[in-house]
């Protein structure tokens, strides 16, 4: 490519790209952290396969469902679906935040993070960046569940308004929940053992809980647990939002959930990653 | 900030331990500002160690260092706001276009998108990647991953580039237009602090050398200083006939007076020779006993017999594999 001829105007080229020596300011904390976002979306634009799940899962959840438990369940699966959509909407998003910590943990394995950390900016823009970028995919899922739902015949009570607020408190809490996943990106040292410890503890969460059935038919020690889940205040919430019905209780109990995982792991993500 | 003119790099008694393996143990480190400085030692010596702790990757189990001035514990910061980074893996994004990462980190140091877009052009152009600027980073040579890694750390011009093993890997051609970069860079006026466990590249390019194994440093000076401290020169003889390799063995030995070594080359010989005067009457005598001569040249010792004066082990072959534990 540089071939003998082109040396001398190479060397040009090269003294005036070595010659600008005036550094610019730092970028703030939001510009670093948006320029990490944008990072993120263009690995989904050079390799969208990795929506796959995003997109694929939404539709197996929301089609299986409706259709293998909507006649049992509730007579006919247009009924059922009033009930399960949200939770349906609770439970792909949730498992879809598993691939924050799996991102990390595989960027930090690479040279690439080395340099970020070498850089003179807010030290916790590429991890908040990400997820800010995550946030877009969970947005995305929701959106699939919620479009397949409509066409299927999900109406909702609660109209835009109820159906928007919905979404933002999950995507609020599922942005609290992926700070756990980050951490265990740091703790853990294979992407496959934090995409497997993840799961591992998202199934019981999401499926002891009230997104399939109420919870009423179960034995009291199962709905001990369903009580305490936050995965079911989640889905109580969201339903009651979409029905138009929801309390502020049911709201308020999401978003300090929400506002206390994010108060821990997010500090413990930062600690990890500075010392790492 | 008084001492900022002083020393790029000023270390003392740095140790670093993972687990119970002391990667680092007491290395002193002065690297005067705009030279060239090599770290020289194979694998596993600790190289990498150093440059993360004076990076502010890693940070030191005891010892100090001030990189351009700025401790690199208690003022990172401003460590990082002057300095440069170009890690031994591919420190790039392999997932995004050499554009893009160029544009990326223009971005993180704080150019506006115009800029940076502007910058990464110019910086594609002079380094012969304009064509590839659109390609992801994950189809690029080997070489070409060099380049660009090299060229995100100038996109802004950094005071002090650290650099480790910036050609191991890589092919002859690639390797000399790494080496005419660097020189190019610490001719601007920017220090660099390379890593290497190869002789001839910190012979070629660094002002002086830092010689570490095991973690400790066992020598320090310029390539000439390092060279002269084993003491003696190099004769390297080639004959025409290799037939008659056993009777030039036979003049050089008792002119010299020191035993000579039969290189793989059939037709040549070395010796280490401690008296300098004595290698004029050997070529005469020589020619007197009637073998022909290609080559007769007495040099510095190398780096690699240096290498094994100091440590009382030789180099290890080319064996790229994985550096410290770090």
């Amino acid at each position: 490519m540089t071939a003998t001829p082109t040396t001398q105007a190479t060397d040009q080229t090269l003294h005036a790209a070595l010659s600008a020596r005036t550094r610019p300011p730092r970028p703030s904390a939001l510009a670093a952290s948006i320029t990490f976002t944008w990072r993120a979306l263009l690995k989904l634009k050079h390799v969208p396969e990795q929506l796959i799940d995003v997109v694929g899962l939404p539709i197996i959840f929301t089609l299986g469902f409706t259709y293998l438990f909507g006649g049992a369940l509730a007579g006919s699966t247009r009924q059922y679906l009033q009930f399960l959509l949200p939770g349906t909407l609770v439970m792909t998003v949730v498992l879809v935040t598993t691939y924050s910590g799996v991102t990390l943990n595989t960027d930090l394995t690479k040279g690439v993070s080395d340099r970020f950390r070498s850089l003179p900016i807010w030290r916790p823009a590429p991890i908040l960046g990400a997820l800010l970028g995550d946030t877009g995919r969970y947005l995305l899922a929701a959106t699939i569940v919620i479009a397949l739902g409509l066409a299927l015949g999900f109406r909702p009570g609660g109209g835009v308004v109820g159906v928007g607020a919905a979404v933002a408190l999950l995507l609020g809490f599922a942005f609290g929940l992926s700070w756990i996943w980050t951490t265990l990106g740091l703790v853990l040292r294979a992407p496959s053992a934090v995409s497997n410890l993840s799961l591992l503890v998202l199934f019981p969460l999401t499926l002891a809980s009230n997104i399939f059935v109420d919870p009423q038919t179960m034995p009291g020690w199962l709905q001990a647990f369903i009580d305490v889940n936050p995965i079911s205040h989640l889905v109580t919430a969201a339903r009651g939002l979409m029905a138009g019905t929801a309390t502020a209780a049911q709201v308020g109990w999401v978003l300090a959930a929400s506002a206390l995982v994010t108060a821990i792991f997010a500090p413990l993500t930062m600690h990890l990653y500075r010392n790492k | 900030m008084a001492s900022q003119s002083a020393l790029a790099v000023e270390a003392s008694g740095l140790v670093k331990a993972f687990g119970k393996t002391k990667a680092v143990d007491g290395v002193d480190l002065a690297v005067p500002p705009g030279m060239v400085y090599g770290v020289l030692g194979p694998n596993g010596a600790g190289k990498t160690t150093i440059i993360r702790m004076l990076a502010t990757l890693l940070r030191p189990d005891a010892g100090h260092a001030r990189v351009l001035g700025h401790d690199v514990v208690a003022e990172a910061d401003a460590v990082r706001g002057r300095v440069a980074l170009t890690g031994q893996y591919a420190s790039v994004d392999e997932d995004l276009t050499g554009g893009e990462n160029l544009v990326l980190l223009g971005r993180l140091l704080g150019l506006p998108r115009s800029q940076a877009r502007t910058r990464a052009g110019e910086l594609l152009d002079a380094f012969g990647l304009a064509e590839a600027a659109g390609r992801l980073v994950n189809t690029y040579s080997g070489g070409m991953r060099r380049r660009l890694d090299i060229t995100a750390s100038i996109i802004v011009i950094p005071e002090l580039l650290f650099l480790d093993e910036p050609t191991t890997g890589l092919d002859p051609r690639s390797r000399n237009q790494v080496w005419e970069l660097v020189r190019t860079l610490a001719a601007s006026g920017t220090t660099v602090l390379l890593t290497t466990q190869y002789l001839e590249e910190a012979d070629q390019l660094a002002d002086r050398i830092a010689v570490i194994d095991h973690g400790s440093l066992i020598a320090e000076g310029t390539p000439g200083q390092l060279k002269a401290s084993v003491g003696a020169g190099a004769l390297q003889v080639r004959l025409r006939d290799p037939d008659q390799r056993i009777q030039a063995e036979q003049v050089l030995s008792q002119t010299l007076g020191v035993p000579m070594h039969l290189e793989s080359d059939p037709a040549a010989l070395s010796a280490r020779v401690a008296d300098p005067d004595r290698v004029a009457l050997a070529l005469a005598e020589l020619s007197h006993a009637g073998v022909a001569v290609t080559q007769f040249a007495l040099g510095q010792p190398s780096l690699d017999e240096v290498f094994l004066a100091l440590t009382g082990h030789p180099t290890q072959p080319d064996t790229a594999t994985e550096e410290d534990a770090a």
